[in-house]
């Protein structure tokens, strides 16, 4: 049974994405314990790819560091070996579909399975397409995401009927990125979403401050922030930990 | 088969967000495609503004320098713009219009297809923006010039290795965040379903003509057609009349770059494995861990680290071969042509002159090799110069 029921047990979720291997999987070995520690109730680990379609430039930088750095899929499994001795937060992969598949689909499931891998985010993943990893993560126990985004529409009650751990409410249109203001209907989206299935539903893309997640949070189960802490990443590098958990405790007090 | 494969390849592999929209465009192409109006209005167009039927021209000289079989030119260079990408291109501008947008984006990696784009949008006064990689706007700078004077906008691409992959990456994002009145005009058989079969159909007049033009004067199939390979589109719209002619051989050139066994290559088919990228299951060059490679071609159009999927499904059963032609090979065959027969072919089709070169010689006379000259070489005068240290005032 994955962990992501505990993540909305406790009020609403803060949910922190980081790059694995960004600056290097040194630092992404102390982050994850930290930002836990600082509250995050869910950890989204990126698993780097060339081509982050769904990704803006901060993310795609994240992504070329960790890949110039030496990150690959195997080197962070065993990074997570070691963490998961040390915390028991759930843990989220966020990564493309391709790095999955050419690794071996039931192979990898295995390999995260095995470092305590909660949940699987795949963007590049719709509905249409989630046979290529639902029943490797089923039978391992790995909730697979469903997305929706503001263009969903009529598809919302379909993707709900078959979601599994939480759903992954989409913001804004384009990729991912800091953005000023949210204009999606965010509350419609949510609402339906539970009309078709009682399931909790976080929102992700575009929120980097306390007043939008404290707003986000109002509508949801939970808030999803990738960007805004990858660029404290990006700021301080390999002594990123401290700000990362600061910017983590300001943010989890903001939806409490 | 599934909908929108090809066996195992071919699929939707997009973000959500473009799922509505990848839909509506499918909805649409399913309707138009069958819409009497719809057809007679492209075909006016293929006629009276691309200049359809290309010529199939019979290279005499060629034939009997190299001794061999007989060879026909399908001359899609004449084409206005200089190459096949019109044809596909008109069809989806007018299928765009259509749907009421009023936007196109496009990717283009040798500047043709934006070209072709940018065309199309003047013509049916749609709003146009190209992305271009950083790369390629320096290698083919004229036709980002071409571009802007067609009155589209260019965005040079900065991420990645800046060529037509990431061009591919960055109009799929700019389409993520804008799709209500803008229209992804994808230059090749490759992305999610539709795209591969939108393509190809708007494509498929190629063989079609081939096969009748052959037929008047030679009465009879040809026994190879030989097309170069970057996502797909010019070969598979050469190859598909043919499929079920099993005495044609089919011939796909991939860029070998500086040699399949080095590293600065972009022969999918000769050193990729199967992967999903770019909204499609297909062969890619990458690494163990699903990395996608950075792929090398002196081509702009072949330097695609993929191949279409219908092209995956052809190469799995065989029914087509694809073999890696090298950038030397390309320019020799480029001077060749030139030499020749007075014709200048883009640097993307010199790599199916230059299998034909090697093919020909081992068939018998009364054998015919189709070449499919996707485009002219214009563009690519002042690289071929660098190429071989020839400094020329650009
Ligand atoms: C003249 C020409 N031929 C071929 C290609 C490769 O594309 P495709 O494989 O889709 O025909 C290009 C692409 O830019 C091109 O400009």
């Amino acid at each position: 049974m994955s962990r992501v029921k505990n993540v909305f047990s406790k009020g609403k979720a803060f949910i922190a994405f980081i790059t694995a291997g960004d600056p290097n999987l040194e630092t992404t070995e102390k982050l994850i314990p930290a930002m836990s520690q600082a509250g995050a109730d869910l950890i989204e680990i990126g698993i780097p790819f060339s081509d982050p379609i769904a990704e803006g430039v901060v993310i795609q930088n994240a992504s070329e560091r960790a890949l110039a750095a030496g990150a690959t899929t195997d080197k962070i499994f065993d990074m997570l070996e070691r963490v998961r001795k040390k915390t028991s937060v759930p843990l989220a992969f966020m990564t493309y579909v391709n790095p999955v598949f050419v690794y071996g689909v039931e192979r990898f499931m295995k390999r995260a399975a095995a470092c305590g891998i909660d949940a699987m985010v795949v963007p590049d993943l719709p509905f249409e397409e989630k046979e290529e990893l639902l029943s490797s993560c089923q039978a391992r126990g790995i909730d697979l995401i469903s997305l929706i985004a503001p263009t969903s529409k009529h598809r919302i009650s379909m993707i709900a009927a078959g979601a599994e751990g939480f759903v992954y409410c989409v913001s804004s249109l384009g990729v991912t990125g800091v953005r000023s203001r949210i204009t999606t209907d965010i509350a419609e989206m949510v609402a339906l979403v539970k009309a078709a299935r009682d399931i909790p539903c976080a929102i992700g893309f575009g929120i980097s401050t306390p007043e939008q997640a404290r707003t986000m949070a109002g509508y949801a189960d939970g808030v999803i922030v990738g960007s805004a802490i990858v660029k404290i990443a990006e700021q301080y590098g390999v002594e990123c930990v401290g700000p990362i958990s600061a910017y983590v405790r300001q943010m989890k007090a903001a939806i409490e | 088969m599934k909908k929108g494969r090809f066996g195992n390849y071919g699929g939707q592999y997009i973000p959500e967000t473009l799922m509505n929209a990848v839909l509506e465009l499918e909805e649409a192409y399913e309707y138009y495609r069958k819409d009497e109006h719809f057809q007679l209005e492209l075909d006016e167009l293929m006629k009276n503004y691309a200049g359809r039927p290309s010529i199939l021209y019979y290279a005499q000289k060629m034939t009997r320098d190299l001794g061999g079989a007989k060879i026909y030119l399908k001359r899609e260079d004449l084409n206005h713009t200089g190459s096949h990408k019109i044809n596909n291109v008109l069809g989806q501008a007018l299928l765009a219009k259509k749907m009421g947008k009023t936007r196109v984006i496009a990717e283009t990696g040798a500047g043709q297809h934006g070209v072709a784009t940018a065309t199309a949008a003047a013509l049916m006064d749609l709003e146009c923006e190209i992305f271009m990689g950083r790369e390629d706007t320096q290698r083919q700078a004229l036709n980002v010039f071409r571009m802007e004077l067609l009155g589209a906008k260019v965005n040079v691409v900065e991420s990645g290795t800046q060529t037509l992959k990431d061009a591919v990456n960055e109009t799929m994002r700019e389409w993520t965040s804008r799709m209500d009145d803008t229209y992804y005009v994808l230059g090749s058989v490759m992305g999610p379903h539709p795209y591969p079969t939108i393509v190809r159909d708007f494509q498929k007049m190629i063989g079609k003509e081939i096969k009748e033009q052959l037929q008047a004067v030679e009465h009879r199939l040809p026994d190879a057609v030989i097309a170069c390979v970057g996502g797909g589109s010019n070969a598979i719209g050469a190859f598909y009349e043919f499929i079920d002619d099993p005495t044609v051989q089919l011939i796909g050139c991939e860029a070998a770059g500086l040699g399949v066994d080095n590293p600065k290559n972009a022969a999918t088919l000769a050193n990729g494995s199967v992967g999903i990228f770019h909204g499609m299951k297909s062969y890619f060059c990458q690494d163990e861990f699903g990395q996608i490679a950075p792929v090398y071609s002196i081509s702009a159009g072949l330097d695609y680290p993929g191949i279409g999927p219908e092209h995956a499904m052809l190469a799995d059963t065989g029914r087509a071969q694809y073999v890696p032609v090298t950038d030397l090979e390309a320019v020799e065959a480029f001077e060749y042509l030139s030499r020749t027969e007075g014709i200048i072919p883009a640097i993307e089709s010199a790599h199916a002159v230059a299998y034909a070169c090697r093919l020909a010689p081992k068939m018998a006379g009364d054998k015919i090799i189709v070449i499919n000259i996707s485009g002219r070489g214009d563009k690519d005068v002042a690289a071929i110069a660098r190429y071989r240290g020839v400094k020329i005032d650009e």
